[in-house]
């Protein structure tokens, strides 16, 4: 501005010094002005947007923490846990947090004791979180434990010990199918939920079973605590406390020592029992046995079980009474006796049977070579003739049959809280029309009369079926106890020809049949029964000639397996049972499906005379199911060891038993492609039913 | 005639009390920075007021004339000393700034704040009254400048450097250059601001960017800013009260104690804390200029003028910085972040100031003994 003057001033030091006087009030100025915007600006952040920043403060201060809500408890019919909750002390790792993973797991493994196997699952579990899932290193602690964990945190980031409640199964292993299992969230659940529940350490959500099915019902609502944390996510001190709401009570129509006893009762067989009240549908039991423990999976398993489980040849990891699906072979003959009934047959009707009939120009045998010679309804069912249905069969037809089966409740998918169930095949022209596109042939309804061929069913349709020809009405099965439902509709078929039907399989267990080994000694109560048995395999022409080989010389996945289905009192009956021995050949009397199943209703009637019974057989078997699978895992784990080369080959007095063991493995992985469970074809079938 | 014995009344009163209520506060705040506890911060920094206080009332009874000739050499000291931080510095957090004396460590970039304002005044109150609008009243200056600002620059220390040149231009705008040649550069420099940011380290780039947009980043980069707001925002206008913050206690707010004390007080104290505090500033400033303009000498006006301006710019740098309007370039706020080096330059300027304030009111008493 001063060289825009058209007359210069002259410079002097008193000009120079009004220069600097004003310039320095100019720096003054924009002094205070600055000063003044800076109180400004302060004004703005801490009057204006105080609330947004008030809150952002309490939100870095405040760290809202989920209790994640005990789990309802799951009761049997007569209040008895089926699944409760226990106290315990759990350390779980945030994977997110963890800095130096491998030396926290190795500083957890030194302090808690870890096994080998833990450690492994750990790591693995650590790789494959998505870092916001919590891995659980350990639960049921003991205090000491917590606590050494708790004071060594500040050395071991995204360790996060707590304090809460492990599902707990005190029937084990016997509920495993029937009530699945609980586990922590997969990151799938919580993407697709977005639930911070889902991520709060301890926080288990049903995987299987009941569990999975009444998770919402189950599931209480979290309790949630707030404390203050330091940035570093230093706990400072607990500001309010909400306690959680626990989960509602589920009630079953499970009786639990039933349940518990059948599951026992089913041996070192690969089997299952349904057992279902006749008055109403209720499900009393349904075991499938082997299985997991619903405990160790609940806590996280280790890699070394479930390799075990999920080699043996037995299926621990299948629930067979919902997803085992077998050809029900003469347990469907009462049925079919039903439906030639309804078609107008006589009960008094006989056939001659001779051992074998002609079929086209396939030459079908009755399981007794030399035949039964004349029998009527009653002594085909009893005996199980294979030729007397032969024959009756073709003169009604196949619709007939299969019509009453959809009535009896085969082929049936019923409404269940479980994930999944395999519902089988009642197989009729229109049904292999439509899947084959290929005629229905004589030999398919010969196939069909003897449930081989096309038709399947599984465990609890096959209760389903004994507790319809028992009451003549269409129960359905059902889980909750004093649930609304409807009438069952009726089978829609004479009482009197259901009086003989129920007197043909009192004849089965009582006259002499094929089920002697049914007979239950309870005086006044009479079982009513049939017996059958699936073929897995095709026996030709060649075999036959020189003999049938016993199962017994059978492979393992080779052997027929044993069904039984029945109901008890025969003449008012109140219970219905089905069972059924994978691959169990009838090679032993105490383990075959006719005495199991029998062993299994006598509990309904007489428990301490059932009990007194299975303790017997029990100490034949090696104990109860816990402690066989400790041993079982012991050997597995021996084994692998031996395989590795961590241990020295068994020497003397222990070889045998670790042979035993590596034997079980290699015979435990089935060959690949086997198809053993599937029905032999039809047409190169050949009936073979005792 | 006052019955209060001269002495007294000739000593700064006011200042030092302003100084010691500022300083008071300071500490205060650190107490309840370190969680109520006089350890280890309040302490130190409450012994460290008093020895600069005395140091500084100490220099103030130094001639005047002593500044004047020894200006010159001791920029000329400082220089060498900065260029040895260069060859031998020790390294810290990234940055070369620390010669090791063995019994302490010295950042010359530190002094070089006060006495680049020395050395750039010396030269003008050398350069004859007519040669201010001339080409030689510019480069000798820029020279000045250049050179201290450089050698900070590349340290790299971007908040002291800029402090350097904003210090000696400060003093060639009071020494009366030209105004069209402040207009002008600034237009230019605005120009080049876009290129000289791609000249920037990438640290540097980050904290530029991120200081436009903290929320962009408020774990990372932004973290600072974003936390320092938020403990002043949640303060409100009374603030929560002392020893109530959270981001500070907490460790929300890094830098609690030392650049950023100011979001910590703000957050206790509240607005009016904040500008109680602003306020205890500008009185100093106040004075300071004050003091230039009661000063008939050229040097000792313009160094008068121009040591207020380098506290002011502590201030200015530091408030904006917390209060998110600059970016975090690690400028501390005098009496306030703990530390000694920002408290012993300040304390520099203020002894400066009081020795040419003394030397003003003795030439207006001329009677006297002096």
């Amino acid at each position: 501005m001063k060289f825009r003057l058209p007359k210069r001033k002259p410079l002097t030091e008193a000009a120079q010094s009004f220069t600097f006087t004003r310039r320095t009030m100019v720096v003054g100025a924009i002094q205070g002005s600055i000063g003044a915007v800076l109180a400004g600006r302060m004004a703005w952040i801490s009057v204006v947007q105080n609330e947004k920043y008030s809150l952002l403060s309490e939100s870095n201060r405040v760290n809202l923490t989920l209790i994640p809500p005990r789990r309802g408890w799951i009761l049997d019919r007569h209040g008895k846990p089926l699944a409760n909750n226990r106290t315990d002390f759990r350390v779980d790792l945030i994977p997110q947090r963890v800095v130096d993973a491998e030396n926290t797991i190795t500083q957890l493994a030194k302090l808690l004791a870890l096994e080998p196997d833990d450690v492994d699952r750990i790591r693995e579990d650590l790789d494959k979180s998505a870092g916001f899932r919590p891995v659980q290193v350990a639960d049921k602690l003991t205090y000491d434990q917590y606590a050494a964990v708790s004071v060594r945190l500040p050395d071991l980031p995204g360790v996060a010990p707590s304090q809460g409640f492990s599902r707990h199964y005190p029937a084990g292993a016997t509920v495993g199918h029937l009530l699945g299992y609980v586990g922590a969230a997969t990151a799938e659940e919580y993407k697709a939920r977005k639930d911070p529940l889902l991520i709060t350490p301890g926080f288990k959500v049903g995987k299987d079973g009941l569990e999975r099915s009444f998770d919402r019902f189950l599931t209480g609502k979290p309790g949630a605590k707030r404390v203050e944390v330091t940035a570093r996510g230093k706990i400072m001190q607990e500001l309010t406390t909400r306690p959680d709401t626990p989960g509602r009570t589920a009630r079953l129509t499970i009786d639990a020592g039933l349940q518990e006893y059948a599951g026992r009762r089913l041996a070192t067989q690969s089997g299952s029992i349904v057992v279902i009240d006749c008055s109403n549908g209720d499900v009393l039991a349904l075991a499938s046995m082997p299985s997991f423990d619903p405990n160790s999976f609940s806590d996280g398993i280790s890699h070394l079980e479930y390799e075990m489980l999920s080699k043996d040849d037995h299926v621990p990891l299948r629930n067979k009474t919902l997803q085992g699906l077998y050809p029900p072979g003469s347990t469907v003959k009462p049925m079919v006796g039903l439906a030639l009934l309804e078609a107008g047959v006589s009960p008094q009707d006989t056939i001659t049977c001779s051992g074998a009939i002609r079929v086209g120009n396939t030459l079908f045998h009755c399981h007794k070579r030399r035949g039964h010679g004349p029998l009527n309804l009653r002594g085909a069912i009893a005996q199980s003739c294979d030729i007397y249905f032969y024959q009756m069969a073709q003169r009604i037809g196949m619709d007939r049959i299969a019509s009453m089966a959809h009535r009896v409740g085969m082929g049936q998918k019923f409404d269940l809280p479980f994930p999944s169930q395999s519902y089988g095949t009642v197989p009729d022209p229109a049904w292999k029309e439509r899947k084959y596109n290929q005629k229905w042939q004589v030999y398919d309804t010969v196939n069909a009369t003897i449930g081989q061929g096309y038709m399947l069913i599984n465990p609890l349709q096959m209760a389903v079926m004994a507790a319809r020809l028992a009451t003549g009405r269409q129960l359905n099965p059902n889980f909750i106890l004093g649930a609304e439902r409807p009438e069952p509709a009726p089978v829609g078929v004479s009482e009197e020809h259901l009086v003989v039907i129920r007197d043909a399989m009192s004849a089965v267990v009582n006259g002499g049949g094929t089920g002697g080994a049914a007979r239950m000694n309870i005086p006044g109560v009479m079982i009513a029964g049939k017996t059958g048995t699936a073929q897995v395999r095709r026996i030709t022409m060649a075999e036959r000639a020189g003999g049938v080989r016993g199962n017994a010389g059978l492979p393992f996945k080779l052997r027929d397996h044993a069904l039984f289905q029945g109901f008890a009192p025969f003449d008012n009956p109140r219970f219905a049972i089905s069972c059924i021995i994978e691959h169990g050949g009838h090679i032993n009397r105490a383990e075959d499906a006719p005495m199991i199943a029998s062993d299994t209703m006598s509990f309904l009637f007489d428990q301490a005379k059932a009990m007194e019974k299975l303790e017997t057989l029990e100490k034949a078997w090696g104990g109860p199911p816990a402690e066989r699978q400790a041993r079982q895992m012991a050997a597995f784990r021996l084994a692998k060891a031996i395989e590795k080369g961590e241990a020295p080959p068994p020497v003397a007095d222990t070889a045998s038993n670790a042979a035993a063991a590596s034997n079980a493995t290699t015979a435990a992985s089935p060959p690949a492609g086997d198809e053993d469970d599937l029905p032999p074809l039809p047409g190169s079938q050949e009936g073979n039913a005792p | 005639m006052s019955i209060i014995p001269q002495p007294l009344t000739q000593f700064p009163w006011r200042i030092i009390l302003l100084l010691l209520a500022i300083a008071t506060f300071g500490t205060v705040v650190l107490y309840s920075a370190a969680g109520g506890s006089i350890f280890p911060w309040a302490v130190n920094q409450g012994v460290r007021f008093c020895v600069f206080a005395v140091m500084a009332l100490t220099i103030s009874r130094i001639p005047a004339q002593i500044f004047a000739r020894f200006a010159l050499p001791a920029y000329a000291i400082v220089l060498v000393a900065l260029v040895l931080v260069e060859l031998i510095g020790g390294v810290a957090g990234g940055s070369q700034r620390w010669i090791n004396l063995g019994f302490m460590q010295l950042q010359p970039s530190e002094f070089m704040k006060p006495i680049i304002v020395l050395a750039v005044a010396r030269f003008y109150a050398m350069l004859p009254v007519g040669e201010i609008r001339r080409w030689n009243a510019i480069w000798p200056a820029l020279l000045l400048i250049g050179f201290p600002w450089a050698l900070v620059l590349v340290q790299p220390d971007l908040g002291t450097a800029t402090m350097i040149a904003a210090g000696g231009v400060t003093v060639m705008f009071l020494a009366g250059l030209p105004l069209r040649l402040f207009i002008g550069t600034g237009l230019t420099i605005a120009a080049i601001i876009p290129i000289a940011f791609s000249f920037l380290h990438d640290y540097q780039q980050k904290r530029v960017l991120i200081f436009l947009d903290p929320e962009s980043d408020p774990l990372g980069a932004g973290y600072h800013i974003s936390q320092s707001k938020i403990a002043i925002g949640s303060g409100g206008i009374w603030g929560k009260g002392f020893m109530k913050g959270t981001q500070s206690h907490l460790d929300y707010l890094p830098e609690g104690h030392t650049d950023f004390a100011f979001a910590t007080m703000a957050e206790e104290w509240g607005l009016l804390g904040g500008c109680l505090l602003i306020l205890g500033f500008m009185l100093l400033f106040r004075w300071g200029l004050r003091v230039a303009m009661r000063t008939q000498d050229k040097f000792f006006r313009m160094v008068a003028a121009g040591l207020t301006t380098t506290i002011f710019f502590y201030v200015a740098i530091n408030l904006m910085m917390v209060m998110g309007l600059a970016p975090v370039v690690g400028i501390p706020l005098p009496f306030m972040s703990y530390g000694g080096s920002s408290m012993l330059t300040v304390m520099l300027c203020v002894g400066i100031i009081m020795s040419i304030d003394r030397a003003n009111k003795r030439k207006a008493r001329p009677g006297n003994w002096a």
